[in-house]
């Protein structure tokens, strides 16, 4: 069974959005997606400084068999992204909630997020 | 999961493995076990276990056997020698190829023709119906035979663990494109060193109720050796480093073998008619408008089956098969593209979702295993 991580929010593109305190939220995508996707292979993320928009475009993820655009699940200013899995995007696969973060936005509005048990019941994966 | 989607003998195994399926040619295949790219590196690197028995197997046999094959598939079958293999291809009376398959010569007068799985009920009844005239009985044996893959450097090894000592000269001297009668693991196979990876490997070819005993003696004696379960994914990007085409992407009615570089196979000397000899003539000698090449992603994205091919804007031509090649490290693609650019080191650009990328023209194919 996929797992879904608790203290999360989600989109339903499959990004998950960490906010803890005010500072930037932390943006991945989830376990449902990685097994989606099979091995990541290469990831293109949005720049540092460059503004995101909730439910945009703002990159992409490959794998050896597929492709999937990437969505800003919030919006504001990219203030930085993960360079280790650029390095190596398997980290994406390995450790999608943790080592595979992908970037970090300091929010000035919200998407339409969904919470964790909207999500693993959206998409029959567990908490 | 599709209800009209069928099943292996091999299901049980797959699920006890932990395999995730898709539906491929009507039936539920492993996609994967664990990682696509950890078994595509396993077969290169040692060896990959594949469970193939979606393909079909029809059997031809008769005195006009031989006779026969030349008559209904484009090369002449005729001249193989007992114990051999030859790719050929079945086409339409327009020149289209209805499949790819390979003919295995099992005796003077019995053949074993292996068509793909979604093509296998179309090229036995095409056999059927090209048969009236001659001594022979076309027999569809796809649904009780199980076809087992064992691909890659260490295969020769893990079969040698399987065959009784005597057997043993019989695996190591089987050529490519070879078949022979050998027991492994105690059952009485057909072993052919043939397969779909670039890489050194046998296929195997048992009855379904012998299927689960083989696969689960290969997994065992295999795994010493680097052997993984090994599902389609890994098989996908496996044949396509090797420049290996595939029917639906490379291949289809619309398509004669000239523009699928395919043109050696057509054996026009031939004696006599055979299906598509007139319009293959006719193509051969026209020339194709377009002609399949091998593309290398000169950036980091891959291009993907039906994207557009560009140069300065205009479109040129059609990406079947594409792939961040995991062997290589960068993105390898088929297309079809304007005969007048199909010149390796041509340069060209394909369509990535809105933005034009470069890639240039390659020989084929992409990877060649050390000899």
């Amino acid at each position: 069974m996929i797992k879904v991580v608790p203290e999360l929010q989600y989109s339903a593109e499959h990004e998950w959005v960490s906010r803890d305190g005010g500072g930037p939220a932390g943006i991945g995508i989830t376990a449902v997606a990685t097994d989606a996707l099979g091995d990541i292979v290469y990831v293109d993320l949005p720049e540092v400084g460059s503004t995101v928009t909730a439910g945009e475009t703002c990159g992409e993820v490959e794998s050896t068999k597929s492709v999937s655009d990437l969505y800003a699940p919030v919006s504001g200013e990219v203030v930085a992204i993960n360079d280790a899995v650029i390095e190596d995007p398997a980290l994406i696969n390995n450790d999608p909630y943790g080592a595979g973060w992908l970037f970090k936005v300091a929010v000035t509005a919200d998407g339409p997020l969904l919470s964790a048990e909207e999500y693993a019941a959206a998409n029959g994966a567990e908490l | 999961m599709s209800e009209t989607s069928s099943h292996t003998a091999l299901y049980d195994q797959h699920r006890a493995l932990g395999a995730s399926f898709t539906d491929f040619g009507g039936w539920q295949m492993p996609l994967k076990y664990s990682s696509e790219l950890l078994e595509h590196k396993a077969v290169r690197a040692a060896a990959g276990l594949f469970d193939l028995s979606h393909m079909g197997e029809v059997e031809v046999s008769g005195p006009d056997a031989g006779a026969f094959l030349d008559y209904a598939l484009v090369g002449r079958l005729s001249a193989i020698a007992v114990g051999k293999a030859k790719y050929s291809l079945i086409c339409t009376d327009d020149g289209g190829i209805i499949d790819d398959l390979i003919s295995y010569r099992r005796a003077e007068d019995n053949y074993l023709v292996v068509p793909n799985a979604g093509n296998a009920k179309a090229v036995a009844a095409a056999l059927a119906e090209r048969a009236a005239d001659f001594d022979v009985t076309v027999d569809d044996q796809s649904s009780r035979t199980s076809l087992i893959a064992v691909q890659g450097p260490h295969a020769e090894q893990i079969l040698l663990d399987l065959v009784p000592a005597g057997q043993a000269d019989d695996v190591r001297s089987l050529k490519y494109y070879a078949a022979t009668e050998v027991t492994v693991a105690g059952l009485d196979i057909l072993l052919a060193r043939t397969g779909y990876t670039g890489e050194d490997g046998f296929e195997l070819y048992v009855p379904n109720e012998s299927a689960a005993v083989l696969w689960n003696a290969l997994l065992r004696a295999g795994t010493p050796h680097g052997l993984v379960p090994a599902g389609l994914a890994c098989r996908d990007s496996l044949r396509l480093e090797a420049g290996m085409p595939l029917y639906g992407n490379e291949l289809s009615l619309g398509v004669d073998p000239y523009a699928a570089g395919l043109g050696p196979v057509v054996a026009l000397s031939k004696e006599g008619d055979f299906v598509g000899r007139a319009a293959l003539e006719r193509k051969k000698a026209a020339g194709p408008a377009r002609k399949l090449v091998g593309l290398q992603g000169l950036g980091r994205r891959a291009a993907r089956s039906h994207y557009p091919v560009l140069q300065d804007g205009q479109t040129v031509g059609e990406v079947t098969s594409g792939a961040p090649s995991p062997s290589l490290g960068y993105p390898v693609a088929m297309a079809y593209v304007d005969a007048a650019l199909a010149e390796p080191g041509t340069e060209l650009q394909v369509d990535l979702r809105g933005k034009a990328e470069p890639f240039r023209v390659v020989p084929l194919p992409f990877y060649k295993r050390a000899k």
